[in-house]
């Protein structure tokens, strides 16, 4: 499981576990029933506090994206389908809402920032489209 | 309420005429990293070393495990694991030479824990002491500090001087040694990224006194860092009520403030300034703000 957290970012490392375990499931890359890691040892991996690994896998667990079975560990919930549809919207919302942050800074307006992406979409398609 | 592995009460000390420590509290929760900064000379080592049993307190109190460090050394230091900063080890001894020797303080001491960290680091065992190299050095004390699977770490600048390979040791040896069930570490640090990282708590020393002492995640959470456009640049210095730092020049300008975010906020808007970010700062900014103002 491949995490990168960083202090720069100014999101509790905590969060910052739970939304990328989150961001894995949802794109797939952590499937239904797959085990996470034990707490220690993405600790000792990411070099954080424990605690803050623990506390995210409460959250996760109370939000229903993991569920622990006493003993074997934390695993990737057999419900993480649905839920993975809202957690696609939810990343998505964030990175819009950055866009538009950055754009209105800029002095570009919604409408104009539209036709960009639809822009990029094209370009991005004739470079990219035959991987999809 | 959580049981304290060391709790320190009105500690203050004098070297001379100076005041190394003032009325110094803190208090380290069993279970928990708790990271001690502070610049040079703001009384780090001369409070790890009254932990220690090292110092005696002239006023206030040291407990450790709930006993005097001085008075009750047998009960406090075989359950301690220290390296120092200096990393004073016996030059003349073999690596092999130092494992023994420092078991045989220790009743605790897991010879297969000290094996797998020397084979982990590389070390053989009659390499001297005398010709490590300053990571090879800190490595070795890593080893002595902690293969008796100590109930408290107490680490003073463990990372100073050393490259990112053996800081990343280090950090792991301390994270391994908190997951092990109810284990606790007080560690003193410059680097602050590091113990933004790995510590439950912070622990800010400034010129003999306790700064501050609070959780990580209260901490950061309490602190904001605003960025602030204005339509004329603003008289410099400038100065609000309740923030740690302002910074910048002509018309843009950063503040860190603590807690106080809405009255900052109506401040810059009243001198017309549009806040354009606000995000929360790291370690780093809060303590050279703390400390610079």
């Amino acid at each position: 499981m491949q995490i990168h957290i960083t202090e720069a970012d100014g999101t509790p490392y905590y969060q910052q576990v739970v939304n990328q375990v989150k961001f894995l499931v949802a794109s797939g890359r952590l499937e239904e029933g797959e085990q996470l890691p034990p707490v220690r040892k993405l600790a000792e991996q990411l070099l954080v506090n424990p605690n803050t690994i623990a506390r995210a896998y409460r959250e996760l667990e109370s939000e229903g994206v993991v569920a622990s079975k006493r003993g074997a560990g934390v695993f990737v919930s057999d419900s993480g389908s649905p839920l993975s549809r809202k957690e696609k919207t939810r990343i998505l919302h964030e990175r819009i809402d950055a866009l538009l942050t950055e754009s209105s800074q800029l002095g570009v307006g919604v409408d104009s920032l539209l036709k960009l992406i639809d822009q990029r979409s094209k370009k991005f398609d004739s470079t990219w489209g035959d991987k999809s | 309420m959580t049981e304290s592995v060391v709790d320190i009460k009105g500690v203050s000390r004098l070297f001379g005429k100076k005041v190394a420590l003032d009325d110094v509290d803190l208090s380290v929760p069993k279970g928990c990293v708790v990271g001690l900064v502070g610049e040079n000379g703001a009384g780090k080592t001369t409070l790890l070393k009254h932990v220690l049993g090292l110092f005696k307190a002239r006023t206030g109190s040291v407990r450790v495990f709930g006993k005097d460090p001085v008075t009750d050394p047998e009960a406090v230091l075989g359950e301690i694991g220290y390296l120092s900063e200096i990393r004073d080890l016996p030059d003349w001894m073999k690596i092999g030479e130092l494992m023994s020797y420092t078991r045989a303080f220790f009743p605790s001491w897991d010879d297969a824990f000290a094996e797998e960290l020397r084979n982990m680091f590389e070390l053989s065992l009659d390499q001297k002491v005398k010709t490590l190299s300053r990571g090879q050095r800190a490595r070795a004390g890593l080893i002595a500090a902690i293969a008796h699977r100590p109930q408290l770490l107490v680490l003073d600048e463990p990372s100073s001087g050393l490259d990112p390979v053996v800081r990343r040791d280090i950090l792991s040896a301390i994270i391994r040694t908190v997951a092990d069930e109810g284990r606790t570490v007080l560690f003193s640090s410059h680097l602050l990224d590091e113990v933004q990282r790995v510590s439950d708590h912070v622990a800010m020393l400034h010129l003999g006194k306790m700064l501050l002492t609070s959780s990580m995640d209260d901490v950061l959470t309490s602190h904001h860092r605003l960025t602030v456009r204005f339509e004329q640049p603003p008289g410099s210095p400038l100065k609000l009520d309740g923030a740690l730092r302002c910074e910048g020049e002509g018309r843009e300008w950063t503040v860190l403030c603590n807690g106080e975010r809405a009255s900052v906020e109506a401040q810059l808007t009243q001198l017309n300034g549009e806040i354009v970010g606000r995000a929360a700062p790291t370690l780093d900014e809060i303590f050279v703000a703390r400390m610079n103002g």
